[in-house]
């Protein structure tokens, strides 16, 4: 166990190196610098502030000493949010966005996979039919468009929740449905295949023999045989969550990563852009071991190497 | 073959706004830059049938050049990502060996990066506007043809038939072309509908975030950005563009459903 979680994280290094290497060769081929803003400054002002963020010296030499810095966990001060260094403003906006993305998995699971174990159980009823629908619907709508639609029905129209900001629990509920809605759908979906595919195996029908109560063989039997698959689901769910969340940042203006993300890319503020994308790196690194950790000790059959 | 109600909807659907989106100078009721500046913001009537935005121009107008933008993009993404990764993948798994593992080894890497982020980081350095979009959109989503193609041709290229194809002396190539090829052709078409709805809606994201398609250009992401900021007062700008972003996916993963039946019989729902 501990072998497989150490040669995981050693496997995860070279990615994460990439996306550093990427990164920064992406945001110093972009046309532009960081502070050519509206004002133009005085040609030694513009020499003493590329002199103090290295801006100056040859490209290879800034990487150099760009991952320098990463390794000694200093991801930079940002270039826009003067005096702020980027860890500073991942500490701030990450517990944001964590917050949202687990709202997100609540959505995603609270809904998923009740409607789907309904579907299964009904198979072809109309009740089957209306989730199947629900769920086509689910995995089509983008999420900026039921987050739009979200907040003119439930804010603008009937004044339920607010449409914005991040100051409590009713400001999660419009952002956390918005995000979590369409992988509900994809998870529902997930959840009645493989239901279906226990409920017609020997040892339920065994079960049934024995005389089990209904829900006894839901739960106990068929549910827990059929959540490997929506575990395994979960280490491409927290990708998507963390992708789909700049967009409900954006759209109710909370305070996360993502929504200081889409800031940094049209502020050009390149170390901030790099700090959120490596953490963003980072997190679906470990949601892929946590979910195979997950994986092999639900299921025995697995053995991690 | 049978083919449910949905998909022959869906397909119409599909059909109609291809055919829509084509002849856009023909179909739509005003060019998509006049301006009515009698009457800005006005809401759906028998003039402008989904109203005109704060400019005054036409919305319907400027959803039916939007459909050129959004569905060339989707189109024409998920085509360049097909190609690109099924000669990747079939190279791959018919070379086999070092080579395999080498162009494999790169096709991790480039999946292990969340997708959004590293079109928006790509869209930066092409700048905002179609060019930059598409090339974003093709990068990322090559990779996961190529897996797929991999697999498939290592599936294949050890069938009897391969062999004595192989026996007889044609080239790789050939049997890649006349061998394999028609035998994943269906499975390529399964992705093609599944992929062209995923870059439509990246496409649109992005737009929809302010990264996307710059103007001139408007694509149904950038109306449905323009119509979130009226949405308190005009939800109407919002909504025709997201019901036919909505409805065009829908298509999309609906005709894709019925396509996958129809190609494999191995899934059946």
């Amino acid at each position: 166990m501990l072998r497989f979680v150490l040669r995981r994280i050693l496997s995860g290094i070279p990615v994460l190196v990439t996306v550093a290497t990427l990164t920064f060769l992406i945001m110093h081929w972009v046309p532009g610098g960081p502070f050519d803003a509206e004002k133009i400054l005085p040609p030694e002002i513009i020499a003493n502030i590329e002199a103090k963020y290295h801006l100056d010296k040859p490209v290879p030499l800034q990487y150099l000493l760009y991952m320098k810095q990463l390794l000694q966990g200093d991801l930079g001060p940002s270039y826009k949010y003067l005096g702020r260094d980027v860890s500073d403003i991942i500490r701030d906006t990450f517990p944001v966005s964590f917050t949202l993305g687990l709202c997100a998995v609540l959505v995603v699971l609270g809904l998923g996979v009740p409607a789907g174990m309904i579907s299964a159980y009904w198979k072809n009823s109309a009740l089957d039919r209306s989730v199947l629908l629900l769920a086509a619907m689910g995995i089509s709508v983008p999420s900026f468009v039921l987050g739009a639609i979200s907040v003119w029905i439930f804010s603008h129209h009937w004044h339920w929740f607010p449409p914005a900001l991040w100051e409590g629990p009713r400001h999660m509920i419009l952002p956390a449905f918005a995000l979590g809605a369409g992988f509900a759908g994809y998870v529902a979906r997930l959840t009645r295949t493989t239901m279906l595919d226990v409920l017609s195996s020997d040892y339920i029908r065994t079960a049934r023999a024995k005389g089990l109560t209904e829900p006894v063989i839901m739960f106990k039997h068929v549910l827990m045989n059929s959540i490997y698959p929506i575990v395994s689901v979960m280490g491409p769910l927290t990708a998507g969550l963390v992708t789909g969340s700049f967009v409900i940042e954006f759209i109710f203006s909370i305070p996360g990563m993502g929504r200081f993300f889409i800031t940094a890319v049209t502020n050009r503020d390149y170390p901030l852009i790099m700090g959120v994308t490596l953490v963003y790196a980072v997190l679906i690194v470990i949601a892929n071991l946590v979910v195979d950790m997950i994986y092999g000790w639900l299921d025995p059959r697995v053995t991690l190497k | 073959m049978k083919y449910s109600l949905t998909s022959k909807l869906s397909a119409g659907f599909l059909l109609i706004i291809s055919a829509v989106a084509v002849l856009a100078p023909w179909m739509a009721p005003y060019s998509y830059e006049t301006q009515d500046t009698l009457r800005t913001l006005a809401f759906p009537s028998l003039d402008h049938w989904m109203g005109t935005d704060r400019l005054g121009r036409d919305l319907l107008s400027r959803m039916i050049y939007g459909a050129r933008v959004s569905l060339f993009i989707g189109v024409f993404t998920t085509l360049f990502a097909l190609l690109i990764g099924t000669v990747y993948g079939a190279i791959s798994a018919y070379v086999g060996g070092r080579t395999d593992n080498l162009m494999m080894r790169l096709v991790d890497v480039v999946f292990a990066l969340p997708d959004l982020l590293m079109i928006i980081l790509i869209t930066v350095l092409m700048g905002r506007g179609v060019a930059g979009v598409f090339v974003a959109l093709t990068l990322v989503s090559w990779v996961t043809v190529a897996r797929l193609v991999r697999g498939e041709v290592l599936r294949i290229k050890e069938f009897p038939y391969v062999m004595a194809a192989r026996a007889l002396g044609a080239s790789p190539a050939r049997i890649l072309v006349r061998e394999i090829l028609p035998n994943i052709l269906g499975i390529l078409v399964v992705t093609l509908s599944f992929r062209i709805p995923m870059a439509i809606l990246a496409e649109s994201t992005l737009s929809f975030i302010g990264l996307g398609i710059a103007p001139p250009f408007s694509s149904w992401g950038t109306l449905a950005n323009d119509g979130w900021t009226a949405i308190k007062f005009y939800p109407h700008l919002i909504l025709f563009p997201s019901l036919a972003i909505f409805l065009t996916i829908l298509s999309f993963n609906f005709l894709g459903d019925s396509l996958r039946e129809a190609f494999d019989p191995r899934s059946s729902s």
